[in-house]
């Protein structure tokens, strides 16, 4: 499989990522390089193999469906880079 | 006393036991060291008032009869850690500014123990790298030189500013994390001993997170007799990590007997790599050789699926980078980029992550966004996940048949020049990993041991791995190929 330049462009709008388009070229070329050495992959016989879901066999915990932490508004706004009123401000999301 | 920076924790800990040192006077002679050590870039938010006051109390508390195992020691805490109150960045413009509100459990753990936090040590961004040539900071430079050649080298990554600070004696010990070796890579770089413990044995809370499946914290020390001490302070169950072990922590140190007769030591046939250099091939069959003539019981064993770890690990982990850096958006915490006139959230976010991220992770985090993307989810990441399964299943196979621990190389070559690789295309520095992502991938416990030095002086490690939980047996192990293999060599200073 290779990437062009359009499928580049579109990853990177995918992972939010603002590429300009000169760069477009270097970059699915480095995805090529990349995916080309994954495509070794492809020499395994999988058949049958389940995906490994946790390294360590272990069942995750429960615990109780209560509420445990909280109020600590103050806390959780501190490192914003824009915190305004007790709330997180970002631009305009609806015309 | 003079040079007690350059200590290791278990003797620190007896000076201090027997009163003939204090831990401001061990802190004093860190930070002294740190302050002249600047050419090294290791520690990159230092905390000294923080570390003096905490020295303090230790004191305080060695006084009395319960003073924990750390007590009064000064250490050096990875920039991947959250640290309450002091900038965190994991080396990335994104998160410059953070300061967290709350303490990442190991490095609590290091705390309650009494460990005495120096400051905050360099790394490659996001731990995505082998050289700590990716890191906002700027490189982080080993303080061992090919003879009197003044090239820099790479301490290795991502734990290179962690490598660095305790080859150069800048603390006694420092954490690092390792996801596909960035703890053992680093330690064998710089002559110091690294272990990424067994997946689940230190909590991932509070740490900064690359490729959850596959993050593990670990000590690195200047002796195999410090790593069991500070692996036990730094591990144990915690309700805040789903992924963490209910298992009971067993003291470390008191297993180090040094007796391994009658251990089946497997040597893997498919670590053998073409074109590795004779030194490696050398060190390798000389620590196999000091094994044995402790009493081990040496056998060729196979791991077949060997050669497709790193191919599978560059799409497990890119894949949950994706989703783990998902989180830096620009709106709760770090970087977020000036915005013009109109632009919208979605402007907001990609300029930030633009800006915020650099060249390999954007790269990684692109990867992985395409690895997961609607089509080819089953063609590369499910298909990674099952190769995982057969690597892990190697591993099972072998340790099923008797072998306690396996010997490999820990990396490929000894360090390289920082900028050499610069123009490599980007798999050639995957290959640094070669021999430890399988460790990774199958959540085993592994340990980098310095064994030799090269032809220029350089410090060549080997590495052992073990089963899984039982890194007593490991360090046990490896106790005896450090005590075996002798090495005592120091870099010269010019710093």
């Amino acid at each position: 499989m290779s990437i062009d330049q359009s499928t580049a462009a579109k990853v990177a709008k995918l992972a939010r990522i603002k590429v300009e388009d000169d760069a477009l070229p270097a970059l699915a070329d480095e995805f090529n390089t990349i995916l080309g050495f994954i495509e070794q992959l492809n020499e395994v016989d999988v058949e049958g193999v389940e995906p490994m879901t946790s390294v360590t066999p272990q069942r995750l915990k429960r615990r109780e469906d209560v509420v445990n932490d909280g109020n600590q508004q103050p806390k959780v706004l501190a490192n914003a880079p824009d915190a305004r009123e007790g709330f997180f401000a970002v631009p305009k999301v609806m015309e | 006393m003079t040079d007690l920076n350059k200590l290791g924790l278990a003797e620190a800990r007896d000076l201090l036991r027997k009163g003939e040192t204090t831990s401001v006077e061990l802190t004093q002679s860190c930070l002294t060291a740190i302050d002249a050590a600047g050419a090294l870039n290791a520690f990159v938010h230092k905390t000294p008032e923080l570390a003096l006051e905490r020295a303090k109390a230790a004191d305080e508390r060695l006084k009395g009869d319960n003073a924990p195992a750390m007590c009064g020691l000064p250490i050096g805490i990875k920039d991947l850690f959250c640290t309450k109150g002091v900038d965190t960045q994991a080396g990335s413009r994104i998160l410059e500014g953070f300061k967290p509100e709350y303490e990442s459990t190991v490095s609590q753990n290091l705390i309650d123990n009494g460990a005495v936090m120096l400051g905050k040590l360099n790394m490659d961004e996001f731990a995505m790298g082998s050289s700590n040539e990716t890191s906002i900071y700027g490189n982080a430079v080993s303080p061992w030189r090919r003879g009197n050649d003044d090239a820099e080298l790479t301490p290795g990554g991502s734990s290179g500013g962690s490598a660095a600070a305790v080859a150069a004696d800048l603390c006694l010990a420092a954490t690092g994390t390792d996801t596909g070796g960035s703890i053992r890579q680093p330690a064998a770089f710089t002559g110091t001993v690294g272990i990424k413990p067994t997946y689940g044995r230190c909590s991932r809370w509070g740490t900064v997170a690359f490729a959850s499946s596959l993050d593990q914290a670990g000590p690195m020390t200047k002796s195999v007799r410090d790593a069991a001490i500070m692996l036990e302070a730094m591990c144990g169950h915690d309700a805040k990590d789903s992924t963490s072990a209910d298992l009971a922590v067993p003291n470390f140190e008191a297993m180090l007997t040094g007796d391994i007769k009658g251990k089946k030591i497997g040597i893997p046939k498919e670590y053998c790599m073409d074109g590795m250099p004779g030194e490696i091939e050398q060190l390798w069959a000389d620590g196999t050789a000091m094994l044995k003539a402790a009493g081990a019981e040496i056998v060729d064993i196979s791991l077949p699926h060997t050669k497709y770890a790193l191919p599978a690990y560059y799409v497990i982990a890119p894949a949950e980078a994706s989703s783990n850096l998902a989180r830096y958006d620009g709106v709760r915490y770090g970087h977020r980029a000036t915005l013009e006139a109109g632009d919208g959230i979605t402007e907001m976010y990609e300029k930030t992550r633009a800006e915020g991220f650099g060249h390999e992770v954007q790269r990684r985090v692109m990867i992985g966004t395409y690895v997961l993307s609607a089509g080819f989810y089953d063609a590369y990441y499910n298909r990674a996940r099952r190769v995982r399964t057969l690597i892990k299943k190697d591993f099972e196979d072998v340790f099923a048949a008797g072998v306690d621990a396996i010997l490999t190389p820990a990396t490929p070559s000894a360090a390289f020049g920082l900028g050499e690789m610069t123009d490599a295309d980007p798999v050639k520095m995957y290959l640094n990993d070669v021999f430890t992502v399988t460790v990774n991938l199958a959540g085993l416990p592994g340990i980098a041991v310095p064994t030799g030095l090269d032809a220029q002086g350089l410090p060549l490690g080997l590495q052992l791995i073990g089963k899984p939980w039982e890194e007593g047996d490991l360090l046990n192990t490896a106790y005896a190929l450090e005590t075996a293999a002798g090495f005592v060599a120091k870099p010269g200073k010019w710093w």
